[in-house]
């Protein structure tokens, strides 16, 4: 089997699970809308559009978060993860693959709430939703890698929170300033970059993730 | 895992003694020889301390990241305990520019905290980043896959730490003057220019004596509990 159809046969694997049990989108769905709602009661009345924008920002952070805290769960408790390292395959191949299931997650999640988010606050620019794609990718590379390192250890769902935040801050400036900046070009240029630098490392690096005790 | 001795390595009571000796003269040299700075007086000189403590910050994590690759790379057993210890010094490192950086921005700008100063900032980030790290190592038994997760992490951290500086730099929406750009040496009269270089070198013999006397106890540690269990 090619490494294509190695990452297809596994994200498939995860998007019918979920279609089939429906852990995780509904979860993230609601989470988000409760979230805007929350917001709404704590901005005072008055407050900026320029506030409610950057809480956009904190909602799609702590969505992907509750995503990113399942995904490696259903590999935790059956244990496939053994079977998937001895599998012959590219181990990389079990991030990507992983990292496209929770993208494609988190992105239904944002096809709901944009427009949640612009009923009840205020519209959202095409640079938002440009800086939305782009911060997608990168916090999905980043946070499946490290999802993957949090179920390993003994503290699980308590650590990822601790492990990604200070590594998304760079996308949160990214998005936000996309979504307030006059010239977006410069923060979306920024989101691509993060992208690549972390999409680079976190493929050349996986293999140390699951390696087996040698 | 047996402690191999490196022949080339300094011995630490020379270390120790030269770092004492360069401590010594670079506070004797910030609080008598150098002259006041004209516009912020005597509470600049802890400009030496802060920047050298940074920079001392910042070659710890390097440092650690370099022995986290040559860990995964060519999986020399000491490595990770190496990677452990640097990032561990850059710790403290960082927690100390945390607390200067504070006490300057007091004294400057009337102010404990300051989001305009990009240095103080990105120690933020990274002390987040780092302490996490503690969480990550301390909440994996000790084995291959402890070090692995630790070595993979700490690269990670190199990759952060220019990432945060740009988002931090494009962050502001408002232009700030900037007190000390990346050429330091280009706005310092000769004096302070020494007087930096003497701090700065003093701090990373004091860094690197730690290290190796962190490292040498861990690894006594490391030996004992195996004489322990054999």
């Amino acid at each position: 089997m090619s490494y294509v159809s190695d990452v297809r046969a596994l994200a498939r694997k995860d998007l019918l699970l979920e279609l089939r049990a429906r852990d995780t989108l509904p979860a993230m769905l609601l989470f988000v809308v409760a979230t805007f709602v929350v917001f709404h009661f704590s901005l005072p009345s008055g407050s900026s559009k320029l506030a409610a924008s950057g809480l956009l920002w904190v909602a799609i952070v702590f969505t992907a978060l509750l995503g990113l805290g399942r995904a490696f769960v259903p590999e935790r408790e059956q244990r496939v993860l053994d079977g998937l390292v001895l599998a012959p395959c590219d181990r990389s191949a079990i991030w990507l693959a992983k990292g496209i299931a929770t993208l494609a997650f988190l992105a239904a999640a944002e096809v709901v709430a944009l427009p949640v988010f612009a009923l009840f606050f205020h519209g959202i620019s095409a640079a938002t939703v440009g800086a939305v794609a782009l911060a997608d990718v990168g916090i999905c590379a980043v946070g499946t890698f490290l999802g993957a390192m949090a179920v390993a250890t003994r503290a699980r769902d308590l650590l990822l929170p601790l492990l990604f935040l200070p590594l998304a801050i760079p996308i949160v400036v990214g998005g936000v300033g996309a979504s307030v900046a006059s010239a977006p070009a410069r923060y979306l240029a920024f989101l691509a970059l993060y992208d690549a630098l972390f999409g680079v490392l976190c493929w050349a690096t996986f293999e140390y993730v699951v390696a087996e005790a040698q | 895992m047996r402690a191999v001795v490196r022949p080339y390595r300094i011995p630490l009571p020379a270390l120790a003694g030269a770092s004492l000796v360069l401590v010594t003269t670079a506070l004797a040299l910030v609080f008598f020889v150098v002259p006041n700075d004209a516009d912020q007086g005597f509470s600049q000189r802890i400009f030496y301390f802060h920047v050298s403590i940074a920079f001392t910050a910042y070659a710890c994590f390097a440092g650690g990241a370099w022995k986290a690759l040559v860990h995964l790379w060519k999986r020399d057993p000491r490595a990770d305990l190496e990677s452990y210890v640097a990032v561990h010094q850059g710790l403290i490192f960082g927690s100390l520019v945390l607390i200067t950086g504070s006490i300057w921005a007091k004294i400057s700008w009337g102010h404990w905290w300051l989001w305009s100063e990009d240095q103080l900032v990105l120690f933020l980030v990274l002390f987040l980043f780092y302490a996490a790290y503690f969480m990550l190592r301390f909440s994996v038994d000790p084995g291959p896959q402890r070090a692995n997760f630790s070595a993979v992490y700490a690269l990670f951290g190199v990759v952060l730490i220019p990432v945060s500086f740009l988002a931090i730099r494009i962050a502001k929406h408002f232009i700030h003057p900037i007190v000390f750009t990346s050429h330091v040496t280009s706005n310092l009269p000769g004096s302070m220019l020494w007087t930096y270089g003497v701090a700065q070198a003093a701090l990373l013999v004091l860094a690197y004596t730690l290290y190796r006397v962190e490292l040498s106890g861990k690894r006594i540690d490391a030996r004992l509990r195996e004489l322990r269990t054999a």
